[in-house]
């Protein structure tokens, strides 16, 4: 097939976001009832979505392995379990933690770009990126510079992308918008089109570092973006949701959204991801509670 | 013109605020003669499971409060309860006291708060020993709270069986999930709010209205529950009970065929029962022989 021309739009010319109409499209995704096997496969699938994440100052080569070992074995008490998708570690971790889940089918993922902040130059950007992908990253999360985008500075946020992107070589790039630093829809749309179309794979609400984290109406615009990208040009790119997503049935909320703006053919890990730790113990405990009939305590499920 | 009465609302209380159950079921509650005398909250399994999940994240507070601002705390609480004595007992009439039964079940509701109150800061050191071992450790027990209790209040009495058991539970640190009287329900509701407006935390006391033959399973099956008391002589609902609460090991107290107007229903050992006893072993020194002092 010869490769679709993309040709790439003026991202001066903004997409106006209806605030209103987005909120309250959002919050119409809340009110579906899914109840008994519908929610237990959408637990399931909510489980095999999630970038299990440990980003801290004080995370430990034992900290990961530990982590690991939880990502492919969630709960031994509830045989059959998916796994989660993929760890999400530090650069200085990618090693550890692609030994620790050698053999199970869970991927690696780095944040890179010296991240959450983004404040470094691009050399340093690049030289992050392909460490970690050296080490065997199998997807890097990096962060666009938000004090260039909210400048206006637009080619430097596109070029930036699009050098981390070469640097990936073979590596997924997740593209970390921080909408809670863009504050309006307009700007979090111009983001994901400028991400987009520079080359990323998936584009991603947020570091966790920032609040707001992911919102429903935030991820709903992110979706819509996606959407018309795709329309335009073919071609399919994912979604991270991260930060803030804790509760299950939050987490079913996000997959009817998904399920009702981008259709089926995103409905699985390589096109939609959870970025959360804690996410993975609500949902195990939800999937125990529908398995044994009675309510579980955090008590007999692994610490995050 | 004569004047409409405006009726209360009873609703349940969970997490410092009053909800409606989330079922939208209701049932009547009715003096001795039949009549109606208010619409309640039939509460069901989620009540109680959204009760339980708050009574567990205000015990990271309850529990490590200092003791003496507990007992502070508990007599806030009689305090609150002394100055709407005419309302509980109009209350208590209404649900078929005699007038001399309702103010002593008041004031002894009242008095037993700050029997409870005083307890506070004073049963460690009764359940507390000092171990003689035959090791260089000093050896001590004392007790912490167990956590998260569910309680079935006494059935028969309105206000004096559920204060007798909120009491001693969260003395000792705990919080819990309350479920008043089926036939007498009016007290519960209006206890809460007395609680509500005495420094309690939210979520510390969580009180429900419904059917205990209902709700009893759940209160006992709850792997995030670590206490159980229940007051009454079925004998069903107390070997379900049992059988329930050995999924997670929960402490099960009966406390049947009790007189809670008398003296001898109030006792720090109500509180001790939802105390579990920590015993620590610390390494000492043993200096040129000296023997240990214990």
């Amino acid at each position: 097939m010869a490769e679709k021309i993309i040709s790439i739009p003026s991202f001066i010319e903004p997409v106006r976001i209806d605030q209103v109409g987005i909120e309250e499209r959002a919050a119409r995704f809340t009110k579906r009832s899914i109840k008994n096997e519908t929610k237990l496969n959408g637990l399931l699938l909510a489980l095999n979505m999630i970038d299990l994440t440990t980003l801290e100052g004080k995370d430990t080569e034992g900290k990961v392995k530990q982590m690991c070992y939880k990502a492919a074995h969630l709960h031994d008490a509830y045989p059959g379990l998916p796994t989660v998708a993929a760890v999400c570690v530090y650069p200085s971790m990618v090693a550890t933690a692609k030994k620790a889940v050698e053999g199970t089918g869970i991927k690696v993922a780095s944040v890179s770009t010296a991240f959450p902040s983004g404040q470094a130059p691009r050399n340093i950007k690049i030289s992050d990126t392909k460490f970690a992908v050296a080490q065997g990253a199998d997807e890097i999360d990096m962060v666009i510079s938000r004090g260039k985008f909210l400048e206006g500075e637009y080619n430097f946020v596109f070029d930036e992308i699009a050098a981390i992107k070469e640097a990936c070589g073979n590596a997924r790039l997740k593209v970390i918008l921080e909408t809670g630093e863009l504050v309006t829809y307009d700007k979090v749309r111009r983001a994901s089109d400028i991400a987009m179309y520079a080359g990323a794979d998936f584009i991603k609400t947020s570091t966790g570092k920032i609040n707001p984290a992911a919102t429903m109406p935030v991820t709903l615009v992110m979706l819509n973006a996606i959407k018309d990208f795709y329309y335009k040009t073919g071609k399919m790119i994912g979604m991270k949701p991260a930060g803030g997503i804790s509760k299950s049935k939050l987490a079913l909320h996000y997959l009817v959204m998904l399920n009702e703006t981008l259709g089926e053919d995103w409905m699985n890990n390589h096109w939609f991801r959870f970025g959360a730790s804690s996410l993975a113990n609500d949902v195990l405990m939800q999937l125990m509670k529908a398995k044994t009939g009675v309510y579980q305590s955090k008590d007999y499920f692994s610490v995050d | 013109m004569s004047r409409l009465e405006v009726l209360k609302t009873y609703k349940i209380y969970i997490g410092g605020k009053f909800p409606r159950t989330e079922s939208g079921r209701y049932f009547e509650a009715k003096n001795t003669k039949g009549e109606v005398l208010a619409n309640m909250c039939l509460s069901s399994r989620k009540d109680f499971r959204d009760a339980v999940a708050t009574a567990r994240t205000a015990f990271a507070d309850w529990g490590s409060r200092a003791a003496f601002n507990r007992g502070q705390i508990l007599y806030r609480i009689a305090e609150m309860l002394e100055g709407r004595k005419a309302q509980f007992i109009d209350e208590l009439l209404k649900q078929g006291s005699s007038k001399v039964s309702a103010e002593k079940e008041v004031e002894l509701s009242i008095d037993r708060l700050i029997y409870y109150a005083g307890w506070c800061d004073k049963f460690q050191q009764v359940f507390s020993t000092v171990n003689p071992v035959a090791s260089s450790h000093f050896n001590f027990s004392a007790p912490e709270p167990m956590g998260v209790v569910s309680i079935i209040a006494p059935q028969s009495t309105s206000l004096i069986g559920l204060v007798s058991v909120i009491a001693p539970a969260i003395a000792g640190g705990n919080t819990c999930v309350l479920l008043g009287s089926y036939l007498k329900p009016l007290c519960a509701v209006t206890f809460a709010e007395v609680l509500n407006s005495s420094d309690v935390p939210g979520g510390v006391v969580n009180i429900l209205t419904g059917n205990p033959a209902e709700l009893a399973v759940y209160f006992a099956d709850h792997m995030d529950v670590n206490a159980m008391v229940y007051c009454e002589n079925n004998k069903a609902v107390q070997q379900l009970i049992k059988d329930k609460s050995a999924l997670n090991m929960k402490r099960v107290f009966i406390y049947a065929d009790k007189n809670w107007a008398k003296d001898e229903e109030q006792s720090p050992y109500f509180i001790q029962n939802l105390q579990e006893i920590k015993t620590t072993w610390h390494p000492i020194e043993n200096i040129g022989g000296a023997k240990a002092g214990y």
